[in-house]
């Protein structure tokens, strides 16, 4: 007892410490600067419950897919024929399909397919459409022209027919379908980052770094796209839900991640037909589905209220 | 040192242009400062804009530092002529950082030893080095200003475009400012163009002015006569009245020249 009250001391010591170096109105250094602001924008979400519901789910997710191996007792693809379609229980918490597969271990297993196909999307929707949008809008006149008619093309199609017909053209997979669903997600990020880019781009700050000679790409860079990425990123989370959704559309159809990769959509598919006797087969993962989505859209809505120039102090 | 001949600015085309800037011709010698005054929409900011580059729709001629100016510039150009903006909100990127937006020129032009020129210029506008990792929506318009004009000279261009510098300040930031653009003129020989509608401005800052109206110069005289209230045109000597003041037979003997 008596040791521990001074190591108590010294711990909300150095927790005081790291509160005053995050608040400080003097950084001394790039980095705590950087620091202070993903600390302050951290504050201002973390006041938000629904939010962090949100995140808290995406932090779930990310684990779960992290941990995969340690948290199942195989590859979630394993069948043991004899115990087919077995209620949820203690020993297989949410049963097992058809072909004896543990659907908790696929549910988990699962999870990192969604996670690469989101984080696949993401990795291209987001560089083409702020270079789609930040060009178009910066340079305007034809450029901006031809540019937002492609965007426009893009936009005119439903998403999951323009998904599948491209699937079907490049062949079932879960490769093709990431690149279907980018195909089909980018446009709205180019008029995002256009409009925002319309707004900003007389401003003087703009003209400023052309007067200090910068050149167009160095404006587009470093001056136009981290004006636009807050709403980008934004628009991302609440779009996630989307693409896990097509994802699941395409795998539902057997256009997406092909048997046995336990892929939520097709797993839907492939237990449809238990759905009245052995509910829990299609149940479960809808459940997932359904509990992922909410998720980004949570945060979405919460990073939106953070991030948005519009909504504060950016 | 800066030659304008015959400067136009025409915005849009046909029957809708306007043409902002009529034909104007001035020169300033190398060390002065030269005044560019006039009402609202005279034109005043399209020259220093046609000048810097911003504005590629000009005609007419312009030599600055005995090289002629096409439409468009060159990097190098902006190493012999920077600017400052009127609004010290607007004109400094808002996520980026007083370091990022002073190394943002040195990095365009290729200049070492960064660290170093960018304590040396916070010094010189009178701001610490605990300013050097803020953002600027922590910092007062008056301190913003200040970064501007230190953006501008850290790559030490001979040639400042100021277009209204204090316009968007307090009275007392105002004169702050001004005066340490006097001084900074001083100490680095620079040759200013001052844009302003304040009179009093340009007197406490320059050496000649030209009085804009309408896209035109319709006079050019030194502060001395200015000082003197000895002006020539009658629209000066209308804008010299307004200055001091609210005045009800000058309001209501307002005339229009164009």
């Amino acid at each position: 007892m008596t040791e521990m009250a001074p190591r108590d001391g010294a711990q909300a010591g150095s927790e005081a410490g790291l509160r005053a170096w995050l608040l400080s109105s003097t950084p001394s250094s790039a980095f705590q600067a950087r620091c202070q602001r993903v600390y302050l924008s951290w504050r201002s979400f973390s006041r938000n419950p629904i939010a962090m519901v949100g995140f808290l789910i995406i932090l779930l997710l990310l684990v779960v897919a992290a941990f995969a191996p340690l948290i199942t007792s195989g590859d979630g693809t394993s069948q043991v024929l004899q115990d087919r379609l077995l209620p949820p229980s203690a020993e297989h918490w949410f049963g097992t399909d058809q072909l004896g597969r543990d659907i908790f271990d696929r549910i988990i297993w699962g999870s990192r397919i969604t996670l690469y196909i989101v984080a696949l999307v993401a990795v291209i929707v987001v560089p083409v459409g702020l270079l789609v949008g930040t060009v178009a809008g910066y340079l305007g006149g034809w450029v901006d022209a031809i540019l937002m008619r492609i965007t426009d093309i893009f936009l005119a199609f439903p998403r999951l027919i323009l998904a599948l017909a491209f699937v079907s053209a490049l062949g079932p997979g879960l490769e093709n379908a990431v690149l279907a669903i980018a195909l089909t997600t980018w446009s709205p990020f180019a008029r995002i980052a256009r409009a925002e880019t319309l707004t900003i781009r007389n401003a003087e700050h703009i003209l400023a770094a052309r007067v200090q000679g910068a050149s167009t790409g160095r404006i587009l860079l470093h001056h136009v796209t981290p004006l636009c990425l807050s709403s980008v990123i934004v628009r991302l989370t609440l779009d996630m839900a989307g693409i896990i959704l097509t994802a699941a559309g395409l795998g539902f159809l057997g256009l997406g991640a092909q048997p046995p990769l336990p892929e939520w959509g097709a797993m839907i598919s492939d237990g449809r037909q238990y759905l009245l006797d052995q509910w829990w087969v299609p149940t479960i993962p809808g459940i997932a589905i359904l509990v992922v989505s909410m998720g980004f859209n949570l945060l979405g809505d919460g990073l939106r209220d953070v991030l948005d120039p519009r909504s504060g102090e950016g | 040192m800066i030659e304008v001949g015959d400067l136009t600015v025409t915005f849009g085309t046909g029957a809708r242009a306007v043409r902002a800037v009529r034909g104007i011709s001035f020169t300033v010698a190398e060390g002065e400062s030269f005044g560019l005054v006039g009402e609202s929409g005279s034109g005043k900011s399209t020259v220093l804009r046609a000048m810097a580059g911003l504005n590629r729709d000009w005609g007419g001629r312009m030599t600055v530092a005995g090289q002629p100016l096409g439409k468009t510039r060159a990097r190098a150009f902006y190493r012999s002529l920077q600017m400052v903006f009127q609004d010290p909100f607007g004109s400094l990127h808002p996520r980026h950082t007083i370091n990022d937006i002073l190394g943002e020129p040195l990095k365009i032009h290729v200049i070492g030893d960064s660290e170093t020129r960018i304590l040396n210029a916070l010094d010189e506008v009178g701001l610490g080095p605990e300013y050097r990792f803020r953002f600027p929506h922590q910092l007062s318009g008056g301190q913003r200003q200040r970064i501007a004009i230190a953006r501008a000279l850290i790559i030490n261009p001979p040639i400042m475009l100021l277009d209204e510098p204090t316009s968007a300040l307090d009275v007392s930031v105002q004169a702050e400012i001004l005066n340490l653009l006097r001084r900074l003129r001083n100490e680095h020989r620079l040759t200013y163009i001052l844009v302003s509608h304040d009179l009093s401005v340009v007197a406490h800052m320059c050496d000649r002015l030209a009085i804009m109206n309408a896209g035109r110069v319709v006079e050019q005289l030194s502060v001395e006569r200015l000082r003197a209230h000895e002006p020539d045109h009658p629209y000066t000597k209308q804008l010299l009245r307004a200055s001091l003041g609210y005045d009800r037979a000058a309001a209501e003997n307002l005339e229009w020249f164009d």
